[in-house]
């Protein structure tokens, strides 16, 4: 588990300071894939850096797994209930038992794969055959084995965070922090990536931190999210919840950037004949969730209440294995019977929201 | 060959065992100081990158009287600096003239700049490598050899290229404090004497230095840039 509580830290910039994480408290369980995501600035990297310590955050409490609780005050770290401040020995172990990923694989150029995977290898008390027996066994885990006397600059941006994996992975840590681990790279490397990512969390029981600016990316391997603003983290939860009621307005911004009902905003804007409504009929956005979909919603009101609809645009998404979306559609009858059959969906869990009356 | 010899170059056929001996003296005070130099410019350099306010180990007051001393040095012309160290050579040189005096000066001509090439060298390494070594547990020493100087190999050895030419111009002006050289043997031997030959094989035998100097140079940087981009057809 990895508890984090009360966390804080302020840069200060050309004498103008910037509070980059404010009082930030998380847990995440063991194997869990959380996310973090927020625009650029919002703290996120800061954040993830505060828990292998690559950054000195200014105050608070961190518990990962079974080490020592690391308290930090006033930009001092302190190990353990005596606090006794932190030797660099300790600091170095410790970030050797976290991996960590970026955005730019950051490998070292003039150092083949297979040296690259050593690295974190080396003074670890390993023999020689032991570290080649333990690099060739991480990249057969990112499926790079062919590739072990190439040169980074020689392989593709997916290949490269393959191998950024299996070097942050060599020392076998339990906790993967990834930076925006995806945001270089084109879709079909994202998709690669993301799933040996899941796969790896499957495998190993990997813990992963994932930072992304991207809610695809949350949507396809996270179980929980926090979303950060401002540095806090203003909304935080399971993915399928966070998804299907978000309650900050930063939030519905995410979820809307990653769901293709977004663009009846367009479709309204440009006024297209699509979502053109006649007298008596109304434009409406339903939402599902968990709840909902799997009752036949749609042929059921029309049965019932005599109204037609008209589907522009619908989108169901599969999150934790269950269902989430909803579609935009023209309604159209009786007034009475349309108010009836908007009430008989909000009773039976759906979502509506009227964008145009005829 | 003899007879052509002498027929082109007479002076210096005529002064041959001083040419041959300010020859080995040039090469000799180069060398001495070069390795010294390298030894601590490259010191000095990773201890500016280390501890600016942005290095893996943070230390404003080391870095500011570094990186003070390092402009000062830098700021005097040579011949002034030749002169100006003679009591300070004495000191640890035990003798402020002749190659063994000219070392100490031609050092301190040297590392300001050395110094110099090496911090900018290490400064194109990108800074997210170092993270990386951080985030993988590599203290300061790990970092400095295996991250900063290991990446930065091509750029430190075009540094260095540079550094042993220009300290091949410092050499010629040693002759100041008696060191001898080809400098000093152009100056007394060549233009004091009107013998142009012996200024032009002067000329000619430097110039062939620093080309020798500069193909060992190009040669190293290129073998040690990552070979993979070498490699034809493979370029991504």
């Amino acid at each position: 588990m990895i508890e984090i509580r009360n966390l804080n830290k302020t840069f200060s910039l050309k004498g103008r300071s910037v509070d980059a994480v404010r009082g930030v408290s998380l847990t995440v369980q063991d194997g869990d894939i959380y996310g973090v995501i927020g625009y650029s600035g919002a703290g996120k990297s800061t954040l993830v850096r505060c828990i292998n310590l690559l950054e000195t955050p200014d105050s608070g409490l961190l518990r990962i797994g079974d080490s020592e609780e690391i308290t930090v005050e006033n930009g001092k770290i302190l190990t353990g209930r005596e606090k006794t401040p932190i030797k660099e020995k300790q600091l170095n172990a410790m970030r050797r038992s976290i991996g960590m990923i970026f955005q730019h694989f950051n490998l070292l150029d003039r150092s083949t794969v297979f040296e690259n995977v050593a690295y974190p290898l080396k003074y670890t008390g390993l023999s020689k055959k032991e570290i080649r027996d333990r690099v060739m066994e991480m990249l057969q885990l990112v499926d790079l084995t062919d590739k072990q006397d190439a040169y980074p600059s020689q392989l593709s941006g997916g290949q490269k965070q393959r191998v950024a994996i299996a070097r942050a992975l060599a020392n076998h840590p339990k906790i993967l922090l990834s930076d925006e681990a995806t945001s270089a790279l084109d879709p079909d490397a994202t998709e690669s990536i993301l799933g040996l990512l899941r796969s790896l969390n499957e495998k190993l029981g990997l813990t992963i931190i994932a930072i992304t600016h991207e809610m695809a990316v949350i949507k396809s391997i996270c179980r929980h999210v926090a979303v950060m603003e401002d540095g806090r983290v203003v909304e935080e939860g399971s993915v399928y919840d966070v998804f299907a009621h978000p309650r900050q307005d930063i939030t519905r911004h995410f979820v809307a950037s990653a769901s293709a009902l977004n663009r009846v905003d367009k479709l309204l804007k440009e006024d297209s004949p699509l979502v053109r409504v006649q007298p008596g009929e109304l434009l409406v956005k339903l939402l599902f969730s968990r709840d909902s979909v799997g009752d036949s919603v749609i042929s059921e009101i029309s049965r019932e209440y005599q109204v037609s609809i008209n589907i522009v645009l619908a989108s169901v998404e599969v999150l934790e294995g269950a269902p989430l979306g909803g579609m935009i559609a023209v309604v159209k009858g009786s007034e009475e019977h349309i108010a009836q059959a908007l009430q008989w969906m909000e009773a039976h869990y759906v979502e509506v929201e009227v964008l145009r009356r005829g | 060959m003899d007879e052509l010899l002498k027929q082109w170059i007479p002076n210096v056929v005529a002064y041959k065992t001083r040419f041959f001996s300010s020859l080995s003296q040039t090469l000799e005070m180069t060398v001495r100081s070069g390795l010294i130099a390298f030894v601590i410019g490259l010191a000095l350099g990773v201890l500016l990158t280390v501890t600016k306010k942005e290095g893996i180990r943070p230390n404003a007051i080391l870095y500011r009287v570094v990186d003070v001393l390092v402009n000062l040095f830098r700021s005097i012309p040579f011949i002034i600096l030749l002169i100006f160290l003679i009591p300070f050579t004495r000191m640890i040189a035990g003798t402020a003239i002749g190659v063994k005096g000219a070392l100490v000066p031609l050092v301190f001509g040297c590392v300001p700049f050395y110094t110099r090439q090496v911090e900018a060298a290490l400064a194109s390494v990108n800074p997210g490598k170092v993270e990386a070594a951080r985030s993988m547990g590599s203290g300061t020493l790990g970092i400095i050899f295996r991250v900063y100087l290991h990446e930065a190999v091509p750029d430190l050895v075009r540094a260095t290229t540079i550094t042993a030419i220009s300290l091949i111009g410092l050499t010629t002006m040693a002759g100041a404090v008696g060191a001898g050289g080809i400098g000093s043997f152009a100056i007394n031997y060549g233009q004091n004497q009107n013998h142009q030959d012996i200024v032009n094989v002067c000329v000619i035998i430097l110039l062939v230095f620093v080309s020798l100097l500069q193909f060992l140079g190009n040669l190293l940087s290129c073998r040690t840039t990552n070979r993979g981009l070498f490699v034809k057809g493979e370029r991504s």
